[in-house]
């Protein structure tokens, strides 16, 4: 019950502090650019009377360059959001009232996690299919595995979030921030080292890349998502974010499902035994 | 020794110790049930620990601890339990009705109890006129009046305040006061920490001073024992033999210069030591009943550096 009420208080806090509706602004703000450039384009391939094939690539080019900025957005919104949730009200003294009611730590900790999960679900499944809806009106393309694309986004979303919970239970706010960010920052990089690894075939470059993914997976689960929902013809671009030459295995989908679970766990087990 | 059921609140060597800084010592403390029970100390005592250990917020070190019979931080005890942290804070964006209904909801009260109860915590800590305000638009003494309706939600067993008068003006402080009295005629445990003396002397059945993290007295607060047990006698021509026969009705005489001061046991047998200084020949000017002060012992006590 203590996990429900936490969850419900979290996630009226996002709509409360309007933090929902300002980043459903700013993502309505991004479709309609979104759209209004995909419909240029749109009528300049017509006057051109260029290829449908070629014309269908490029849409789905426009397509997954519109879900990378989705997915650069989902990651921003889910620490920037979460990220004093936890340490914040640690070290104001507000987690004080609510510890000592009778619901488990861990509840308050799985119930506000809850709160930022469903928040962050209805954004990028809002935020997903907005790029989508709008590609498939002016272009009549969509990704081609839409479900399990927006899955991988989500549980992209997720690791991280896990993360800056279990940071958050033993940092304050901005060291929580710069950690979780850092970390991210190293699996973007390392995703990079990897496909121009690839592109110039050395092996010891993608390793770099797969240990950095082993660090945090949450930009290898982007370029399998990447990889589920553009056409096999952009998979094969070769320098490009969306380059999938070494594309993440389902294994390193599995590893990322185990690294959220043993994150939240830490989180867990952390902040029910410190002081508060 | 009084049986651990009939103790609101019971420690045994209770130690805390945050990276090597002891902030709690050896606490060793009983509070029995339906007390009003006033925690003293200078800043830094360990006060704020010992309350947060109580309420299973901070782990203890080593020793023991035990509310209304459990273990300190057990689950279900919680329930019975009020706390209103010494800086009451909460999410801003609330309205008080929305508080109290949250608040409620974690101690497990129905929504039925919650329609019923809101109304009266809030016409009694007086913010039924703000209840469609927000939490950001309140005063700091507006908060802690929330704050304190959030503490008696459950009608809570024991309730722990933490500096309730702080940010409260005198008719604030007056309230608190009515409040700590109706809730000991309920029944309820309240152990109060305040550095407001005079809150504590008047609201309190009894204090413990603690100090370096450890109970330096407890003493009982009954105007009725206290306020003369302690009597000064300004006297003239009395002899040390004269003095030492005072010993029948008390063991404790200091005689300064013209002035005796006696510990009595009951202030009923003071006219028989008038009577018997008079009969051997000593000149009685005054007889002056001594208050117990809490601000002067606790002055004794923490020292002229308060504690800092």
């Amino acid at each position: 019950m203590g996990i429900w009420i936490m969850a419900g208080v979290t996630f009226r806090e996002a709509a409360r502090k309007k933090m929902l509706w300002m980043a459903l602004a700013a993502g309505c703000a991004f479709l309609i650019l979104f759209g209004t450039g995909l419909h240029f384009q749109a009528k300049d391939f017509a006057a051109h009377g260029m290829s449908p094939v070629l014309r269908r690539e490029i849409s789905f080019t426009m397509l997954t360059m519109g879900l990378y900025a989705v997915d650069l957005l989902a990651v921003l919104m889910t620490i920037l959001t979460s990220i004093d949730t936890l340490s914040g009200e640690i070290a104001s003294g507000t987690i004080q009232a609510i510890a000592t009611k009778p619901v488990p730590r861990w509840q308050v900790l799985v119930g506000k996690w809850l709160g930022f999960l469903g928040m962050l679900t209805a954004y990028i499944a809002i935020m997903v299919g907005g790029v989508n809806a709008v590609t498939y009106v002016m272009a009549g393309v969509t990704a081609r595995h839409l479900v399990g694309g927006f899955l991988l986004i989500w549980m992209e979303s997720i690791v991280l979030l896990s993360v800056t919970f279990a940071f958050a239970t033993y940092f304050s706010t901005l060291a929580t921030g710069v950690l979780t960010l850092g970390l991210h920052g190293l699996a973007f990089l390392g995703g990079w080292i990897e496909q121009f690894g690839a592109i110039t075939q050395t092996p010891r470059a993608v390793s770099v890349g797969v240990i950095a993914s082993v660090l945090m997976p949450s930009e290898a689960l982007w370029r399998r998502a990447a990889f589920e929902m553009q056409s096999p013809l952009a998979n094969a671009m070769r320098i490009s974010p969306f380059s999938t030459l070494s594309v993440p295995s389902m294994g390193m989908v599995f590893y990322a499902a185990l690294y959220l679970s043993i994150a939240l766990v830490i989180a867990i087990r952390r902040f029910s035994q410190r002081d508060l | 020794m009084s049986r651990s059921s009939d103790l609101a609140i019971r420690t045994r060597r209770l130690r805390k110790v945050f990276s090597g800084k002891v902030a709690v010592r050896n606490l060793t403390l009983d509070v029995p049930r339906g007390e009003v029970f006033g925690f003293l100390g200078p800043n830094g005592a360990g006060k704020s620990t010992s309350v947060k250990m109580l309420l299973g917020l901070v782990f203890p070190t080593s020793g023991e601890a035990e509310i209304l019979g459990h273990p300190a931080g057990d689950v279900k005890t919680r329930s019975k339990v009020g706390f209103l942290p010494e800086h009451f804070r909460f999410y801003d964006w609330l309205t008080p009705i929305e508080l109290l209904k949250l608040h409620g909801r974690l101690y497990g009260m129905s929504h039925a109890k919650l329609r019923e109860r809101v109304p009266v915590l809030l016409d009694l800590v007086g913010l039924t006129s703000h209840r469609d305000k927000r939490l950001r638009d309140f005063s700091k003494g507006m908060l802690q009046r929330i704050g304190l309706a959030q503490a008696l939600l459950n009608e809570p067993d024991l309730i722990f305040l933490d500096e309730p008068t702080s940010g409260l003006d005198p008719v604030g402080r007056r309230l608190v006061r009515d409040i700590i009295k109706a809730e000991r005629n309920r029944g309820a445990t309240v152990l109060l920490n305040s550095h407001l003396l005079g809150e504590v002397e008047i609201t309190c059945d009894r204090v413990a001073f603690i100090k370096d993290g450890e109970v330096v007295e407890a003493r009982e607060l009954n105007p009725d024992v206290d306020q003369q047990t302690t009597v000064s006698i300004r006297v003239g021509n009395v002899t040390a033999e004269v003095v030492s026969g005072l010993s029948r009705w008390t063991s404790v005489v200091r005689w300064e210069g013209e002035h005796l001061r006696l510990t009595l046991s009951s202030s009923g047998v003071l006219p028989e030591i008038v009577r018997y200084l008079v009969a051997k020949g000593a000149d009685v000017y005054e007889v002056t009943p001594q208050r117990f002060s809490l601000e002067e012992r606790f002055l004794e006590i923490v020292g002229s550096d308060g504690g800092l």
